[in-house]
């Protein structure tokens, strides 16, 4: 059996980095980083981009060095992507901040309200009500980080936990802050419109669990195969008809349910920049899924159903 | 303030022509630019003469901003297309930097200057309207020039040295205009909603504008040494080797 060499050299400076001899055939890109990581302990493998050329596409790390357009002198251009953190510790600390949070204002801890509401509770019913959908909306976030998402990369970069956490918790504690202040305004339609807006809040709930369920079915554990998701037997699963991200339009939809609830125009931006930004990942998403599968359902739009 | 993936000026116009091939233009989107750079030319060039003109008059400040107002109002606020030229790509200069710089001078101009009365003749603001006036004559002409393919060079020696000067007494003018305006803001209370209200919301312009001074802290070196670097690429041909993201 042939062995391959492996050269691999720095993408900006073109300096020899390492040089592996007596490669196998087929070994993977994974395996490849692992090797690297032996001679530059500090770059361990979720930190490198290695690719064919210096400006190209990255490798995968289950491509395997056979496959790849090389002679048996293989040259991979290496790209440190900078410290990285995993996804699950990045979404378990985004969500955990809004859960903890929103109920130091619901339980009005000293120093946020003036002294003489210290430890006070609303008398307005939905003000409770908001308090549970927040709390199980978070809670729900982190089981499913836990148990139910089956996740394509491992990390990201470390920066992400800064500005993700800044944008969670910052606009936590803004909505917390007016929805359990003494002087809180109950909605102006009363109990029908929170009756209304909590309907659309659990219908949503229900929506998006369902379809993150669905798509943990596509993929076996453990492997990073992608398929196009369809609709099931559950009914709240039919909305991929008509999108390629569900689960965004029914995040969407719980917090403009929220929204509604507790009528509070924080609550509002927040959806707004949330719906902004899911709609550039679906975008990408749906534009993915069309140049990977040609059989691609033409009816869906990425989130919006027949608009967006 | 400044993209990561832009390598353009924070200012509208874009200058990539040094170290990169110049994008092709259609001959609409060069007329129409053309235009637009000479008209602001002219504009700020109009704004500049009139300042001149009521300080050898009246031989004070006092009075200054009143007299220019309209035409400062008309000629910054028509820069709301640098905006739009950016989103359409007919200039290379990435959206939200533009965004933001242009944002941060209809607040000047409609958020402070205008509605906060009191403190038109402070000469905090006759030391910005000098130095934008300066930078804008400078930086449309500069555009001008280059779309037309005839950049004389002291207009580009211009372009990147007056900043040096300008861009901190700019933003000196801007922070004490600002620093005036807040003692009137807090008293009148002006621009600013309290609780309770029906969309559970408040407003306090007053730590807004506290809150905006603070933001000059981190803001205005990164734009100072980006220019910076840009003017070591632009008139001394340094390679610069761009941070990785």
């Amino acid at each position: 059996m042939k062995h391959y060499e492996v050269e691999i050299l720095d993408a900006k400076t073109r300096e020899k980095l390492c040089f592996l001899d007596k490669v196998e055939p087929q070994a993977t890109i994974a395996e490849i980083k692992n090797l690297f990581t032996k001679t530059h302990p500090q770059w361990y493998p979720a930190r490198q981009s290695l690719r064919l050329d210096p400006k190209g596409k990255s490798l995968k790390d289950e491509d395997i060095l056979q496959k790849l357009p090389v002679g048996t002198t293989a040259t991979l251009y290496f790209r440190d992507l900078g410290a990285q953190i995993s996804w699950v510790t990045v979404f378990l600390t985004e969500y955990a901040g809004p859960l903890f949070i929103y109920l130091l204002f619901y339980f009005r801890v000293p120093f946020l309200y003036g002294h003489k509401y210290d430890f006070t509770s609303s008398r307005h019913s939905v003000v409770h009500l908001a308090c549970i959908c927040h709390s199980f909306h978070y809670v729900k976030r982190l089981l499913e980080t836990l148990f139910v998402h089956r996740f394509s990369h491992g990390t990201m970069p470390l920066r992400n936990i800064f500005k993700n956490c800044t944008y969670y918790w910052g606009f936590a504690a803004w909505m917390a802050y007016y929805i359990n202040h003494p002087l809180y305004t109950p909605p102006t339609y009363g109990a029908q419109q929170v009756k209304l807006a909590l309907a659309i809040f659990v219908i949503c709930q229900l929506g998006n669990f369902s379809i993150h369920m669905a798509l943990r079915d596509l993929r076996p554990a453990g492997s990073k195969t992608r398929k196009i998701p369809y609709p099931t037997k559950n009914p709240f699963t039919w909305l991929f008809l008509l999108v390629s991200c569900p689960n965004y339009t029914y995040e969407v939809g719980s917090w403009i349910g929220f929204a509604i609830m507790t009528q509070c125009l924080p609550v509002a931006l927040f959806s707004l920049v949330g719906f902004t930004q899911m709609t550039i990942w679906a975008k990408g998403k749906h534009r993915s899924y069309l140049k990977e599968f040609r059989d691609y359902p033409p009816l869906r739009m990425p989130i919006v159903p027949f608009l967006l | 303030m400044a993209s990561s993936e832009e390598d353009g000026a924070p200012e509208a116009g874009g200058d990539r022509e040094a170290p990169r091939r110049r994008r092709r233009l259609g001959s609409l989107a060069t007329a129409w630019l053309t235009f637009y750079n000479v008209a602001m030319t002219a504009g700020w060039l109009v704004l500049a003469i009139a300042m001149v003109r009521f300080y050898m008059e009246k031989g004070t400040h006092r009075g200054l901003y009143k007299s220019i107002q309209k035409t400062l109002k008309f000629f910054q606020t028509f820069a709301l297309l640098e905006i739009v030229h950016c989103l359409i790509g007919i200039v290379p200069t990435s959206v939200l930097v533009t965004g933001v710089q242009v944002s941060s001078r209809i607040f000047m101009v409609w958020l402070v200057t205008h509605s906060i009365k009191p403190i038109q003749n402070e000469e905090s603001v006759v030391l910005f309207l000098v130095s934008w006036t300066v930078t804008e004559i400078t930086r449309y002409s500069f555009y001008t020039f280059s779309l037309l393919n005839h950049l004389p060079y002291f207009i580009k020696w211009a372009r990147y040295n007056f900043f040096i000067i300008l861009y901190p007494v700019g933003v000196a003018g801007e922070l004490l205009t600002i620093y005036a305006a807040l003692p009137y803001v807090k008293k009148t209370g002006m621009f600013s909603i309290r609780l309770p209200n029906k969309y559970n919301v408040s407003f306090d312009y007053y730590y807004f504008l506290l809150i905006t001074m603070a933001s000059y802290i981190p803001l205005f070196p990164q734009l100072y040494f980006h220019m910076l670097r840009q003017r070591r690429k632009v008139l001394h041909g340094e390679a610069v080797v761009e941070k990785d993201e």
